[in-house]
């Protein structure tokens, strides 16, 4: 008993406070800052050393929906790729991840996720999430599971993962979409009932990611099924996760 | 000479494993099975017209390998080890459906991995098992679980709430991991990021075990400070992972003051390894030729005062977890796997440990760090839930000395060294204990130095047999709380 309230004192407060004011530390990589001027000469290698073909040049650009952040370009690319902590990454529309050097942190921010007043309308205090892992190496996962632990506690904005996509508004999907997964997910997504959202989780979900060459993947679901949230990474910071959906549901 | 003897990491010419006829390559595995070695990979290679087969014996007391091979032609048959064997069961099933070389009699040549590509359709419609009698249902559970979590499918034959049988089918996560080292072979940065993300809760686990054998296949040379570097991030990504599962199985019996203080613990230590190298579950530290960041002195301090911290929460966490009643009346006698059965099956890893079974690489065949600083292995006997969970808090705190002792010794030399081309024509393995068990690669160069296969062993390959009969006669409500015991991968096996 006495151990117990030790051990209650020691945890103590664990939720982050305020979550919208909350930093990550430095060494994080987040939001690439580009700068074409120093290009020249880096970005064509940048290009090949790229283990996901995120980056294009003239004028060079960084695919955030394919980046995995591993942040070789950083060291080949002479200054002109940095990659800043910023993590708030996420985004409704897949072309605004296409970063260029003229695109700088707050017109990204500001303009990537739209918040639509209908969803905020329909899910701005309760959204409740199933998640499928379809070929999830069980990097995002965890981070998703992290989102709703004592330190980030997204439970306190009414967001939860349930167990039963009937209980669910919206599925969230991880993994490059293995073939063997792509039945059972459409399965999962057809018993959501409407109105549902659709978030695609880290660089493999949204991109393919490191399989996008696979012959086992199969991602004709998204041919056929819109993606209203793009969360970058690899896996994205918890952070990344809830500033998304915060600025989706517009709170 | 009937085996190559070699060690973990020692790369040889592929000419000296010695290939064998099947019928005394089979003999010479058994008699070397019964004087205390087990398999620690069972792969094919395809070749021109026919496929090779390479078998690897550990011999953990002398810190040996011996490997051998033999050649089939396209569509042939050998007689199934399995029968005096059981270890070999899986590993004779995934080398069917990968190159249609049928083991035969063998026991259950139900498929690896779910509709994978290589045998018969015919074969490939499996049935499972069914029990019939009353009162016996079915409960079938997945692919998708209830949680956030990696799917499978999970089939219960019950009697009433007892599980008599459980049958587990794999292979939803399939990626085609093998193929992708090969077609990438020209894209060393690529294949780096591949292997972390075999499974991507063992990061460091599977980095290292890539970079050590691609270092050793082109004899390139890593710094004291690079390994003192990988070996502290191997032990962290232990330490996070054991604090998650301790925090996950007081949840699943509702304890939810354990659940939240080792989730919070665990938060700490993975913010660590993100301040080392960028990424929470350590992306982009590894290289081949070394690593890519450096721990440097306020690092340092950092680190020592997180893990001072922690080794005193985790001792109190651990002393009121353990000393709860409701908690130990869920874990004690629990998914009980026998000594007997741990070595029998070839259980790894943790679960072994806590069965009994004294394995751990870094002890057996020491790799990076370990060669400088031994590890004592740990056991338990009891192999329940208790132990299960148990020898985790005891490995955290094994974990948090080795790291306090490799950051207190003297770090000189370069980060990455610069890597060398590959040795063309060689072999070889490398072993390493990630926190969930036992990892094992293989790798094989053609005559250009390029790799022309690489096998990957997930310890979850040997262990999700143990789960399966660890449930028998158990409540199917604690199946998640057995399941979670061992905490098995889903993208590490299916690859
Ligand atoms: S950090 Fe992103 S863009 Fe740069 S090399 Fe890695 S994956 Fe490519």
């Amino acid at each position: 008993m006495f151990d117990l309230l030790k051990l209650r004192i020691r945890h103590g407060k664990q939720a982050i406070p305020d979550i919208r004011k909350a930093k990550v530390m430095e060494a994080f990589r987040g939001f690439p800052i580009i700068d074409e001027t120093r290009s020249w000469n880096g970005g064509v290698g940048c290009k090949e050393i790229c283990p996901t073909g995120a980056i294009d040049v003239n004028p060079l650009r960084i695919d955030l929906g394919k980046c995995i952040f591993c942040g070789e370009c950083e060291k080949f690319s002479d200054g002109a790729i940095k990659f800043s902590n910023q993590y708030r990454l996420g985004s409704s529309k897949r072309e605004s991840l296409v970063i260029a050097s003229s695109k700088i942190f707050e017109e990204f921010d500001n303009t990537a996720i739209e918040a639509k007043k209908e969803i905020h309308k329909l899910f701005g205090r309760s959204l409740k999430l199933r998640q499928v892992s379809a070929g999830g190496c069980n990097g995002c996962e965890l981070e998703l599971n992290a989102a709703s632990n004592v330190n980030f506690d997204m439970g306190r904005f009414g967001i939860d993962f349930v167990a039963s996509p009937r209980h669910a508004d919206g599925v969230v999907i991880t993994g490059p979409i293995s073939s063997n997964m792509a039945p059972a997910l459409k399965d999962a997504y057809n018993s959501i009932s409407e109105p549902k959202i659709v978030i695609a989780v880290g660089a493999c979900a949204i991109s393919g990611g490191l399989f996008a060459d696979s012959n086992q993947i199969n991602r004709k679901f998204f041919d056929e099924v819109p993606v209203n949230l793009f969360i970058p990474g690899c896996p994205p910071h918890p952070f990344t996760f809830i500033h998304a959906l915060l600025d989706f549901l517009g709170k | 000479m009937s085996w190559c003897e070699i060690k973990n990491l020692q790369s040889v010419p592929l000419d000296e494993i010695p290939q064998l006829e099947y019928s005394s390559l089979k003999t010479k595995i058994i008699e070397k099975i019964s004087e205390g070695c087990r398999v620690v990979q069972f792969f094919g290679d395809k070749l021109k017209d026919c496929v090779a087969l390479y078998i690897v014996l550990a011999d953990d007391e002398q810190s040996k390998l011996f490997a051998a091979s033999t050649l089939f032609s396209e569509g042939g048959s050998f007689e199934s080890i399995t029968p005096e064997v059981q270890s070999f069961h899986l590993f004779e099933r995934e080398f069917y459906e990968q190159f249609g070389i049928k083991p035969v009699g063998h026991p259950w040549l139900k498929p690896a991995r779910k509709g994978i590509a290589g045998i018969s359709s015919e074969e490939n419609q499996y049935e499972f098992f069914t029990m019939e009698g009353e009162e016996v249902h079915e409960v079938g559970v997945g692919p998708i679980h209830a949680g956030i979590i990696e799917p499978g499918h999970f089939r219960f034959s019950c009697h009433g709430e007892q599980i008599y049988h459980l049958e587990i089918e794999l292979g939803f996560q399939h990626r085609g991991v093998e193929d992708l080292f090969l077609k990438n072979k020209n894209k060393p940065e690529f294949l780096l990021n591949l292997s972390e993300s075999i499974t991507g809760d063992t990061v460091i686990g599977h980095a290292g075990t890539f970079a050590r054998a691609i270092e050793s296949l082109g004899e390139t040379d890593v710094s004291r400070k690079s390994i003192i570097i990988r070996t502290i991030a191997s032990e962290l990504e232990r330490i996070g992972i054991h604090l998650g599962d301790l925090s996950a199985l007081a949840g699943d019996v509702a304890y939810l003051t354990g659940n939240s203080s080792f989730g919070a613990m665990r938060t700490k230590i993975i913010n660590s390894t993100m301040a080392i190298c960028g990424s929470r579950f350590g992306h982009s530290l590894i290289a081949v030729g070394g690593v890519n960041y450096d721990i440097n002195k306020e690092l340092k301090e950092n680190i020592s005062q997180t893990l001072n911290k922690l080794e005193e929460d985790v001792e109190l966490a651990a002393e009121v977890l353990f000393s709860s009643s409701s908690v130990l009346a869920r874990f004690e006698k629990t998914g009980v796997v026998s000594f007997e059965t741990a070595k029998e099956i070839g259980l790894v890893g943790p679960a072994a440990r806590a069965s009994g079974v004294a394995l751990d690489v870094r002890t057996d065949h020491p790799y990076d760090g370990f060669t400088l600083f031994p590890v004592h292995k740990l056991t338990l006997k009891s192999g329940d839930v208790f132990a299960r969970a148990y020898i985790r808090y005891v490995e955290i705190i094994q974990s948090i000395k080795i790291i306090r002792e490799l950051l207190e010794s003297p770090v000189e030399g370069e980060l990455k060294k610069p890597s060398n081309d590959l040795l063309p024509k060689r072999f070889v393995v490398s072993m390493s204990e990630g926190w969930r068990g036992e990892i094992v690669h293989a790798g094989i160069t053609d005559e250009e130095g390029q790799l022309k296969r690489y096998k990957i062993k997930d310890p979850s390959f040997n262990n999700w047999i143990a789960v399966a009969l660890a449930v028998r006669n158990n409540g199917i409500s604690d199946f998640p709380l057995c399941n979670k015991s061992f905490n098995l991968s889903y993208s590490g096996f299916d690859l």
